[in-house]
C-alpha cells in the first residue's frame, strides 16, 4: 500500500508493527477497538450482577438500607478518592508513553500500582472488620437483628461484587507490573504506546464499575 | 487511502495535562458532591441523585481518561452497542419483576 510509513534507515517498518497491519495508525485502532470490543462484554458482565442487586433492592429495600449502615463510609470514601488518583497516575502514564518519556513512565505506572495496592489494602482491613462483625455470608454470619437473612443476602452481593472488583484490581496490578518491564525495556514511544493506552482503558473500567459500586453499596440511604 | 485517514481521529492524540488535572479535580468533587447528598434526606431522589452523580464521574472517565472523545466513530458504536444490551438487559427484567406483585411496587 501507498502509505507504508518508514520509520527508521535501518528497519523497513517499526519493530512493533505485527506484519498483518498496514501501519502503525491501523494497528492502534484495531488494538484499541478490540480492547473496547473485551470491554463491552465486562459492561454486560457486571451489568447482570447489578441487575441482580437492583431486583433484590427492589424486593428488600428496607434490609438493603440497614446493610449500607454497615459499610463504613470513611473506607469507602477514602478508596474512592484512592483509586480515582490511581486513574490519574494511569492516564498521565499513557501521556508520558505517548511523549517519549521512558522513566516517568514507568514512575507514573509504578504510582498506579502503589495506588491500587493501598486500595487492596484498605478493603482487607474492611473485609476483616466484617468478618469480626460476623457478617461473611454462610456459616460465619452472626447478625441476629431484624431482616437478617435478607440482610445476609446483600453482604452477598457485596462480597461478590467486591470480590471480582478487586479480582480484577489483581489482574491489572499484573498487568502493570508487565506494562513496568516493557517501559524500563524502553519499548513505547511516540509511534508505539497501544500496550499503556490498552492496559489503561482495562484500569479505567475498574475504576468505572466502582464509580457505581460506591454509591449502591456504602451511600444508600445513609440519611435514615 | 486518503478517505480512509479522513474519517479517523488525528493520528496520535495527545490530550494536554491540564485535561487530566482538571477531570481528575471533577472527578473528587463528585465523590463528595455524592457523599454530602447522601447524608442529606432528600425522598425518593437520594438513589436518583447517587446514579446521576456516578454517570457524570463515568463520563468524565470515558470521554477524557479512555480517550474516546477523541476515538474514531467506530469505538463509539460499540460503546453505545454495550449500553444499548444494558438497557435490554435491565428494561426487560424490571418490566418483569415489577409487574408481577414480587416487590413493595
Amino acid at each position: 500500500m501507498s502509505d507504508v510509513v518508514i520509520h527508521t534507515e535501518e528497519h523497513p517498518h517499526h519493530p512493533f508493527l505485527q506484519h498483518h497491519f498496514e501501519d502503525m495508525q491501523q494497528q492502534h485502532e484495531a488494538s484499541t477497538l478490540g480492547m473496547w470490543a473485551f470491554l463491552t462484554t465486562e459492561v454486560l458482565f457486571f451489568g447482570g450482577i447489578f441487575l441482580g442487586y437492583t431486583v433484590y433492592r427492589l424486593a428488600y429495600p428496607d434490609a438493603w438500607a440497614a446493610g449500607a449502615h454497615f459499610q463504613n463510609l470513611t473506607y469507602g470514601t477514602l478508596n474512592t478518592i484512592v483509586l480515582l488518583a490511581s486513574s490519574l497516575t494511569m492516564a498521565l502514564a499513557v501521556h508520558a508513553a505517548q511523549t517519549g518519556k521512558r522513566m516517568k513512565t514507568f514512575w507514573l505506572l509504578a504510582a498506579t500500582l502503589v495506588l491500587g495496592s493501598v486500595f487492596l489494602g484498605v478493603k482487607a482491613v474492611e473485609y476483616s472488620l466484617h468478618f469480626e462483625e460476623g457478617l461473611f455470608p454462610g456459616s460465619h454470619f452472626h447478625y441476629h437483628g431484624p431482616l437478617a437473612p435478607q440482610i445476609q443476602l446483600f453482604m452477598t452481593f457485596y462480597f461478590g461484587m467486591t470480590g471480582l472488583h478487586a479480582l480484577h484490581m489483581v489482574i491489572g496490578a499484573g498487568l502493570l507490573i508487565w506494562m513496568m518491564v516493557r517501559a524500563w525495556k524502553g519499548h513505547f514511544g511516540e509511534e508505539y504506546y497501544s500496550p499503556v493506552e490498552i492496559m489503561g482503558l482495562y484500569w479505567h473500567f475498574v475504576d468505572l464499575v466502582w464509580i457505581f459500586l460506591f454509591p449502591l453499596l456504602y451511600l444508600i440511604d445513609r440519611h435514615k | 487511502m486518503e478517505e480512509r485517514h479522513l474519517q479517523h481521529a488525528p493520528e496520535h492524540h495527545v490530550t494536554p495535562l491540564w485535561i487530566y488535572f482538571t477531570v481528575f479535580a471533577g472527578l473528587i468533587f463528585f465523590t463528595l458532591l455524592t457523599v454530602g447528598a447522601a447524608k442529606i434526606d432528600l425522598g425518593d431522589l437520594n438513589t436518583p441523585v447517587a446514579l446521576v452523580i456516578a454517570t457524570c464521574k463515568a463520563v468524565l472517565v470515558v470521554l477524557f481518561f479512555m480517550h474516546v472523545i477523541n476515538s474514531p466513530k467506530l469505538t463509539w458504536v460499540v460503546i453505545i452497542g454495550s449500553l444499548i444490551w444494558l438497557g435490554v438487559l435491565f428494561s426487560l427484567t424490571l418490566a418483569d419483576y415489577l409487574s408481577r406483585g414480587w416487590t413493595i411496587y
